[in-house]
């Protein structure tokens, strides 16, 4: 009885999950092979760097990335700047400092400014905070089986505006298939060529707007590669003790099960 | 302690011999995982040590948390950044912490659906199942009191909503409100006694679980069949059970390692999924979010509250009667507790002799309804309030009232059961023998 509801159930948010997948979304969001998908996905150093730069010299005159020290540009698993790149990519940005009543360069241990611009959200966790958006319905399934995500969600406003534009209540609105809705007050950031990468990578809007979306997958999630290891490490382990302990309930039922066969050999 | 005639602690030297006569923890200990247990028990029996393992996963990673959290509204969303990337592993105990609280409810539910289907809701069983409602209703208000300390947009406008519904009470509902809330608004004041109380509850819910496995070892275990063990004397009882330790306690690991097994992937590979994407962006108090969803848990309540709205003819006749001081927002609220409500009035309302579905050839069917129910309820709740979902969420809340208030009544009059078997023995060996 219970595996036959086991199956129905199971059935059934299959079958609802697959209608409600066929239907689809209002906003078109592209699907993108990023490096870190799936249980062995990594972050990509070069990529990680890039989309620095692309955040430097273009998001950061508006937004913000409070979360994030600064001194983790250098850790393992992300862009892994060296210490001296690290110290004097800190010293571009300047804070205050309240003993000395004036603002001083940033040092590593601090963290990134907020935003520039107060109307501009701060990009520390958007690429988790946008996940949702992925429907079809808010399910999250595009995000289950395709792995489409924030990422994917950043990645397709940064190329999704039309060029149109609207005036409303004196504020200009730029028309975007991306976003919930389809005007964002956000002006188009990218063009293409907006940076020079030093690797020598392409700098269309596509691949801009690609490697900056990582880098701000790894802003939202720096710890991800470690967290992918342990999970790998956990289920290997917990496989083992499953195996282990599967061997010793069979050995330990064995005469139970064994002198229930015995005292029922006489009858039917 | 148990009823089921059994072998008990017996010191033998010297020194167990002085302890026994001033503190007889030995043999409470040994009396408690030597229990008779039933041998027919099945793979539905697990969930018990699931949840006892999800409730010191909660308590051993949310104390190391609390080290690192900042309950202040200005600081608490920061401060759960803070064990994302600062804290050595205060990533995973998070995610452990998050995705232990669904991991909790899963096995609450299939725990509280098993004891729907093989009755252990019935007498002798009443106190067990009413403490173990006591447990998931203590489990509902830690979860959601948890959820509002990231203090992310869902956390906020959630904790405005549920407060909210307190306010729906008539005449005293906003004084409740506002003592609830520790102010007008969601605001420090709230955060700060909700960490307070998400820190204290799970130790009354620890405490309630030794009340529960008390109640039940009392009692004994119940089992698929629905029949007793045999009492009469030890050797009787013996054909029918097997101790706890070692049969149950390593089957019940290898299951544990399996859910497991699937539980650290989860963690591993997708921690976010179940939650809600909304939370990771910081409270505002000026932007309310489009949708506001509570945790997936809740779901099938909340869609109960919801479907109860004033053009419902029953909430109109019921607004009318009562000089309009129920009106369709205090009726909502009434059906969602009124839906925990007949849960735990489940013993009185099963009319059924039998205990267990397996002998009950038209009660199997209601039930898978129900299961379905409970599903499409799920489902319901985390979607918009326009037609169909209106309609589908009340039909899905009318049959939720309907299993307990119409149907369990009456199946047990006109329902003729099958013959489960003489002893759990018997239904053993037909499982297992030579047949």
């Amino acid at each position: 009885m219970l595996k036959k509801l086991a199956i129905t159930a199971i059935t059934t948010l299959t079958l609802s999950a697959s209608s409600l997948y066929a239907a689809g979304g209002e906003q078109h969001i592209e699907d993108v092979a990023f490096s870190f998908e799936g249980p062995f996905g990594t972050y990509d150093q070069n990529q990680m760097q890039r989309g620095l730069q692309v955040y430097t010299e273009v998001c950061s005159a508006c937004h913000g990335l409070k979360f994030v020290p600064i001194r983790t540009l250098g850790d393992e698993g992300g862009p892994s700047l060296p210490a001296d790149q690290v110290r004097a990519y800190a010293k571009q940005f300047d804070i205050y400092d309240p003993e000395k009543d004036e603002d001083v360069p940033r040092k590593p241990t601090d963290h990134f400014p907020t935003s520039a611009d107060p109307n501009a959200p701060d990009l520390s966790l958007m690429a988790k905070a946008r996940i949702g958006y992925h429907g079809p319905y808010g399910t999250g399934l595009n995000q289950l089986f395709n792995g489409i995500g924030g990422p994917e969600y950043i990645v397709s406003i940064l190329n999704g505006y039309t060029g149109e534009e609207k005036e409303e209540a004196g504020k200009t609105y730029y028309e975007n298939h991306a976003f919930p809705g389809g005007w964002i007050s956000m002006p188009p950031p990218l063009f293409g060529e907006d940076v020079e990468f030093a690797d020598g990578s392409s700098n269309e809007l596509e691949k801009e707007a690609i490697d900056v979306a990582a880098f701000l997958m790894w802003t939202a999630e720096p710890k991800m590669m470690d967290r992918k290891k342990s999970g790998f490490i956990a289920v290997i382990l917990l496989t083992m003790l499953s195996v282990l302990l599967y061997a010793t309930n069979k050995r330990i039922w064995a005469p139970v099960k064994q002198r229930a066969k015995d005292e029922t050999s006489g009858e039917s | 302690m148990s009823g089921i005639p059994h072998d008990h602690y017996e010191p033998k030297t010297g020194f167990e011999k002085w302890l026994h006569s001033r503190l007889p923890i030995v043999g409470l200990v040994y009396d408690t995982i030597m229990i008779p247990t039933p041998k027919n028990l099945n793979w539905m029996w697990i969930w018990g040590i699931v949840l006892a393992f999800c409730l010191v996963l909660q308590i051993v990673t949310g104390i190391v948390l609390a080290m690192h959290y900042t309950p202040h509204v200005d600081l608490a969303f920061a401060s759960v950044e803070h064990i994302m990337r600062d804290v050595n592993g205060g990533y995973m105990l998070r995610y452990l912490h998050a995705n232990g609280a669904s991991l909790f409810f899963i096995a609450v539910y299939i725990h509280i659906f098993r004891g729907l289907y093989y009755g252990s809701y019935k007498a002798p069983r009443e106190v067990t199942w009413i403490i173990g409602m006591l447990i998931y209703l203590a489990m509902m208000a830690t979860a959601f009191m948890g959820y509002v300390l990231p203090w992310g947009q869902m956390s906020f406008w959630g904790a405005t909503v549920i407060t909210g519904l307190f306010g729906a009470i008539p005449f005293i509902g906003e004084s409740i409100q506002a003592w609830l809330l520790g102010g007008p608004a969601v605001d420090n004041a709230t955060l700060n006694r909700f960490f307070s109380l998400h820190y204290l509850l799970p130790f009354v819910l620890a405490a309630l679980v030794a009340i529960h496995i008390w109640a039940f070892h009392t009692t004994g275990n119940g089992n698929p069949t629905g029949v007793e063990v045999r009492r009469g004397s030890k050797e009787e009882a013996e054909k029918d059970t097997l101790p706890f330790w070692p049969y149950f306690v390593i089957k019940d690991l290898f299951a544990l390692a399996i859910v497991l097994l699937i539980f650290f992937a989860v963690v591993g590979f997708m921690p976010n999924y179940l939650g809600h994407p909304d939370n990771y962006i910081e409270a505002n108090p000026l932007s309310t979010p489009a949708h506001i969803v509570p945790e997936w848990y809740f779901l099938p309540f909340y869609a109960i509250l919801r479907a109860f709205t004033a053009d419902v003819w029953v909430v109109q006749l019921v607004n009318w009667l009562t000089f309009g001081i129920v009106d369709a927002k205090f009726f909502g609220v009434i059906a969602m507790f009124g839906a925990i409500a007949v849960m735990f009035l489940a013993p009185w309302l099963d009319t059924s002799s039998v205990r267990s579905g397996r002998f009950r050839p038209m009660f199997k069917w209601w039930y898978l309804l129900l299961v379905i129910d409970f599903i499409v309820l799920m489902w319901v709740g985390a979607r918009p309030t326009d037609f169909p979902y209106d309609w589908i969420s009340l039909i899905a809340s009318a049959y939720w009232f309907g299993y307990f208030l119409v149907i369990l009544p009456l199946l047990g009059v006109i329902e003729k059961p099958t013959t489960p078997p003489a002893t759990i023995e018997d239904d053993f060996n037909a499982h297992y023998g030579n047949h």
